[in-house]
């Protein structure tokens, strides 16, 4: 991880950002600096907007307003959404090796420590459409210790993993902060962790908007 | 670059071997069309012979569209094309890797069991490596135009009738032109002007479609 930014060295602007759904404003006017160090919990109502946010950030979501720039161009961002990526078909070891693929390369040895790590030994060869719920977003997971990224966009990384795994991913984020990494994520349970920043998307919600007959609803 | 695709081609060659049945989808399609058509029709070898050339053309076009409606779909669906789409690569180099998946699934199984069809539909022997030349230059400009269409419908329910109607006017003079050069052999007229056509169409589509399509996506 000696790769990682120094702490506190910002990496990611974000300027007047606005997000608008079906003539709905879901947030506008945000402006937050994400610095190396950062842990950020986006949290929210449902269909406040958080995926949406994540996902304009990874670059997915198209921007209409606003800005969004990466400060640090070395920068490396992973992005791991509700839907996982991952192919059924395939073993575990094989989707990594194609993940990892996209950013460069990996060994066998490094896929199996990464499995390893989000308890997932020896499920390494079996098809991923055997695996749980929560094991397939283990899976998803282990990418995090295969790619060393410096931004963290994680979307619900909680979901439908059991408690001892959230506790272990709390202490991933914890490392991963601690050496300079940044993390945005989304889950609609609480980090304990004590860097926690929180970003509450309905503070930046239009507290009444109209609609097109200028009703205030 | 080379190892961004390399990795989706692996990766998708891997998916194919874990289900043969879509590898062998469009060819027990194009085989079974063919096989029909002389039931159809009339069994008579002069009127094969001479239908020979539009009929494999026909066919290897349906089954070509018929398996372009899940070339990014699937991906899309599980999001592992998200993952394809935030790799620090253009996307037409996504593009390009699953065209030729695509064209090495359904393309070139269509070309290595023509001379058989052709065989099946008295097509005269002489007339059968333009059939494969013009099926080699044919089949990757379809894969390539449909990967357009595909793209485009990529996220939306029941793509697959408008991807028909998106593609099928791209693929007209493909078909003319590919029957038309079997038909000239089969006469025994030169077809290098043909070839020259079909030759052009592939490469004008292979430095487009990846490009266009690779856009389509990321909408």
């Amino acid at each position: 991880m000696s790769s990682l930014p120094p702490v506190n060295s910002p990496l990611l602007s974000i300027s007047d950002l606005a997000c608008e759904r079906d003539s709905r404003v879901l947030y506008q006017s945000l402006n937050i600096t994400i610095e190396a160090g950062d842990l950020w919990h986006v949290k929210g109502r449902n269909g406040a907007g958080k995926t949406t946010f994540l996902r304009q950030l990874a670059g997915l979501h198209p921007v209409d307003e606003g800005e969004i720039s990466l400060l640090n161009n070395n920068a490396r961002v992973i992005y791991i959404g509700h839907k996982l990526g991952l192919k059924e078909q395939l073993t575990a070891d094989e989707n990594l090796t194609w993940l990892a693929g996209l950013n460069g390369s990996s060994t066998q040895q490094q896929r199996y420590i990464a499995l390893e790590r989000v308890g997932l030994r020896g499920y390494e060869e079996s098809v991923v459409a055997q695996l749980s719920a929560g094991q397939k977003r283990r899976v998803a997971l282990a990418r995090l210790h295969l790619c060393k990224a410096d931004i963290w966009l994680l979307d619900e990384p909680f979901t439908s993993i059991d408690q001892q795994g959230i506790a272990d991913e709390q202490a991933w984020l914890n490392k991963h902060t601690l050496a300079g990494g940044a993390v945005l994520m989304t889950s609609h349970q609480d980090i304990t962790l004590a860097q926690v920043k929180v970003l509450d998307l309905s503070h930046w919600a239009l507290q009444c908007s109209t609609n097109e007959h200028g009703d205030i609803v | 670059m080379i190892r961004f695709i390399s990795a989706i081609i692996r990766r998708d060659l891997l998916l194919v071997a874990r289900q043969p049945a879509e590898m062998i989808n469009p060819l027990v399609f194009f085989v079974l069309v063919v096989a029909l058509f002389p039931l159809g029709v009339s069994p008579e070898a002069s009127l094969l012979s001479q239908t020979a050339a539009g009929v494999i053309w026909v066919a290897a076009m349906l089954a070509t569209l018929l398996s372009l409606e899940l070339l990014f779909k699937l991906d899309h669906d599980d999001g592992s094309l998200e993952q394809l789409l935030l790799a620090p690569y253009p996307s037409w180099t996504l593009v390009l890797a699953k065209v030729f998946v695509h064209w090495l699934v359904s393309g070139l199984p269509l070309i290595l069991i023509s001379p058989l069809i052709a065989m099946m539909l008295f097509l005269p022997s002489e007339a059968v490596p333009t059939l494969m030349l013009s099926l080699l230059l044919g089949t990757p400009t379809l894969s390539l135009l449909g990967a357009i269409g595909a793209a485009l419908v990529t996220g939306v329910r029941g793509g697959g009738m408008l991807l028909t109607l998106l593609i099928l006017p791209l693929y007209v003079p493909v078909i003319i032109f590919g029957a038309s050069s079997v038909a000239a052999a089969a006469q025994g007229m030169p077809v290098d002007g043909y070839m020259a056509l079909l030759a052009a169409m592939f490469v004008f589509a292979l430095m487009i479609t990846p490009w266009a399509a690779g856009s389509a996506l990321k909408l």
